[in-house]
């Protein structure tokens, strides 16, 4: 598993790149994994990030979108807007999250 | 003398209460089975009625005809499970009073939460084949189909039997040909995943067997909504896609009383753990089949594998030892692929499915992920198998609950890049161009352009304070040798 420089501190990540230690994420960091991917972070991105975060730890598993919609109170279409093209994955991977599993 | 209540009586919570039955004494255990009706479906087989290979008579057998004796079978709706008191209240007024309690009450398609499928078009363009009544009008509705575009589509995942959008695919491809319509007919999969099935090795194989087919495959498109005016697909980032005959599977869902208990999550699905099924937040609970949030396929061979392992683990406790068994996500799967051909999947939590032999090593008979006549056989043969040996829970001769390796071409190096899709767009740092908001397929016209998303949160947030208010704690830093730190950061492939 490799570490990597990211905003000069070093965090563990996989090979794709998605944080694996749910503590070494920082919202200051959220905000670079975001500058990474082009992302220009907004309050409403925040509020998505937080709410994710949120409830990463009970569950011990990312929110789909559906979750953030209905629990979250975001809607789905919003999200697509606030993080274009793949949102679920795109979210997780800022908010130093697992990538959304895939469903078998 | 202990009770059992099981919520549901379909696969799982037959077997279950059936090998608990066979198990322990009638003085030992009260086992009560409820259910809303008498009517057993062999569900695998509503995917191949639209084709007039099986008929309802197939599928629907009484269900009372395969609960044991000794069992109690209480035909009528659940209200509400109170698990405080572990009470359930049925909509008939009975409560029913347990000491452990399996929901297996499984999943139901739920077209009305997608806006539109249920429009003027439903019954008519719009079909599905979750569902007996859904299956049956599927059937006349490819009876009067005279070509154009056939569409088959997955609302969203979690669905069971993932790959049943893909079989039934493959078996229209077969049956249009078979009724020389095939050259008048453009066959396009859309799924919400990024390619035809989720694992790698999988995903590679079955991508290829769609390219050979001449069907279209159209991903991560996930429908905001069906127009009926259009006869189009929407999608939430704006792409559109037409069909003449529109074979979607709707949002799958649990049971509406597991809402009512506060018991599930937001697809109503009762969080469980991943290895023994009990439900996460409330004791002697228990989630089998496809009613819990177990991370493998929502498959009567999981509903088997993993009843079989809640069995050996009931019946230890019950007898004062230690549980020892611990199910690992085992799933086999066949797939129709048409021409009297069928593939075979076989996977787990930790290990996608591969290519080799099942279940003998080397022998077979089955082929992993190819394409044989007699992957086609063993999935035919399995409803007489379903019916007579799996529901009165009689062990299956060779198919082991725990999946093994042997046999297989273990392939450890998958990456993304395998999956025999082109290689996504590496986003060009900064700022990756949004994705275009249209399908990779052509589609028809359009009267008038939809109009471009607005600017990211440009609605909602009037303040604009990019990165100002970070809560102010701050992440630990990795404990890595600092020379094996890379310099420059991993960025996915979005």
């Amino acid at each position: 598993m490799p570490t990597t420089l990211i905003g000069g501190r070093p965090i563990d990540v996989n090979d794709e790149g998605f944080l694996v230690a749910y503590d070494q994420w920082d919202e200051k960091l959220g905000a670079e994994l975001g500058r990474l991917i082009g992302l220009e972070l907004t309050d409403r991105h925040w509020a998505v990030l937080r709410f994710l975060r949120m409830d990463y730890p009970a569950r011990g598993e990312t929110a789909t979108l559906r979750r953030a919609s209905t629990v979250g109170g975001f809607p789905i279409k919003e999200l697509f807007a606030l993080f274009p093209g793949k949102p679920a994955k795109k979210m997780a991977y800022v908010a130093g999250l697992p990538k959304p599993k895939g469903c078998v | 003398m202990k009770r059992l209540v099981i919520l549901g009586g379909g696969t799982a919570g037959t077997m279950v209460a059936n090998k608990l039955r066979a198990a322990l004494g009638r003085h030992e255990l009260h086992i009560t089975v409820v259910d809303r009706d008498d009517a057993h479906h062999y569900q695998p087989g509503y995917l191949f009625m639209p084709f007039g290979i099986y008929n309802t008579h197939d599928i629907v057998r009484s269900r009372h005809r395969f609960i044991a004796d000794g069992i109690d079978l209480l035909l009528t709706e659940i209200d509400r499970v109170d698990p405080a008191y572990r009470m359930v209240h049925l909509a008939d007024g009975r409560t029913l009073g347990y000491d452990y309690l399996v929901i297996a009450t499984g999943v139901t398609p739920r077209p009305d939460a997608t806006p539109g499928m249920q429009g003027a078009l439903w019954g008519d363009r719009v079909h599905e084949f979750y569902s007996l009544p859904g299956a049956q009008a599927l059937t006349e509705a490819m009876r009067r189909f005279r070509g154009g575009r056939l569409v088959v589509h997955i609302t969203e995942m979690p669905i069971k039997c993932p790959v049943a959008p893909l079989e039934f695919t493959f078996l229209a491809d077969d049956w249009l040909r078979k009724h020389g319509i095939r050259e008048r007919t453009e066959l396009v999969y859309v799924t919400p995943l990024d390619g035809a099935f989720t694992k790698p090795v999988a995903s590679r194989a079955l991508n290829t067997a769609l390219t050979d087919r001449q069907i279209a495959l159209e991903t991560d498109f996930a429908v905001e909504q069906i127009d009926n005016d259009t006869a189009e697909l929407v999608s939430f980032d704006g792409r559109r896609i037409g069909f003449d005959l529109l074979v979607t599977v709707p949002l799958n869902m649990g049971a509406d009383y597991v809402a009512r208990s506060g018991m599930g999550d937001e697809l109503n699905l009762v969080p469980c753990d991943q290895h023994t099924m009990a439900a996460l937040n409330h004791p002697d609970v228990y989630v089998l089949g496809d009613a819990g949030t177990l991370q493998t396929s929502k498959a009567g061979s999981v509903a088997h594998f993993a009843a079989d392992v809640f069995v050996h683990n009931f019946l230890d406790e019950f007898q004062g030892r230690p549980a020892t068994h611990s199910f690992d996500g085992h799933a086999n799967c066949f797939i129709e692929s048409g021409n009297r051909k069928g593939m075979l999947l076989d996977f787990n939590y930790t290990t996608e499915p591969f290519t080799g032999s099942f279940p003998l090593p080397g022998v077979g008979p089955f082929r992993l992920l190819a394409e044989t006549h007699l992957n086609h056989v063993g999935k035919l043969a399995f409803r007489w198998i379903y019916w007579n040996l799996l529901l009165p829970g009689r062990p299956i001769p060779f198919i082991p609950t725990t999946m093994s390796l042997a046999g297989k071409r273990v392939e450890s190096d998958v990456g993304p890049t395998a999956t025999g899709l082109p290689a996504p767009e590496q986003p060009s740092s900064p700022a990756p161009p949004p994705r275009p908001a249209k399908p990779r397929l052509e589609t028809k016209p359009l009267a008038a352009p939809r109009p471009a998303p607005a600017p990211a949160a440009a609605a909602a947030a009037p303040a604009m304070a990019p990165s100002g208010g970070y809560v102010n704690r701050p992440g630990v830093d990795s404990t890595a040798d600092p020379a094996t730190v890379l310099p420059d950061p991993i960025v996915p492939k979005f």
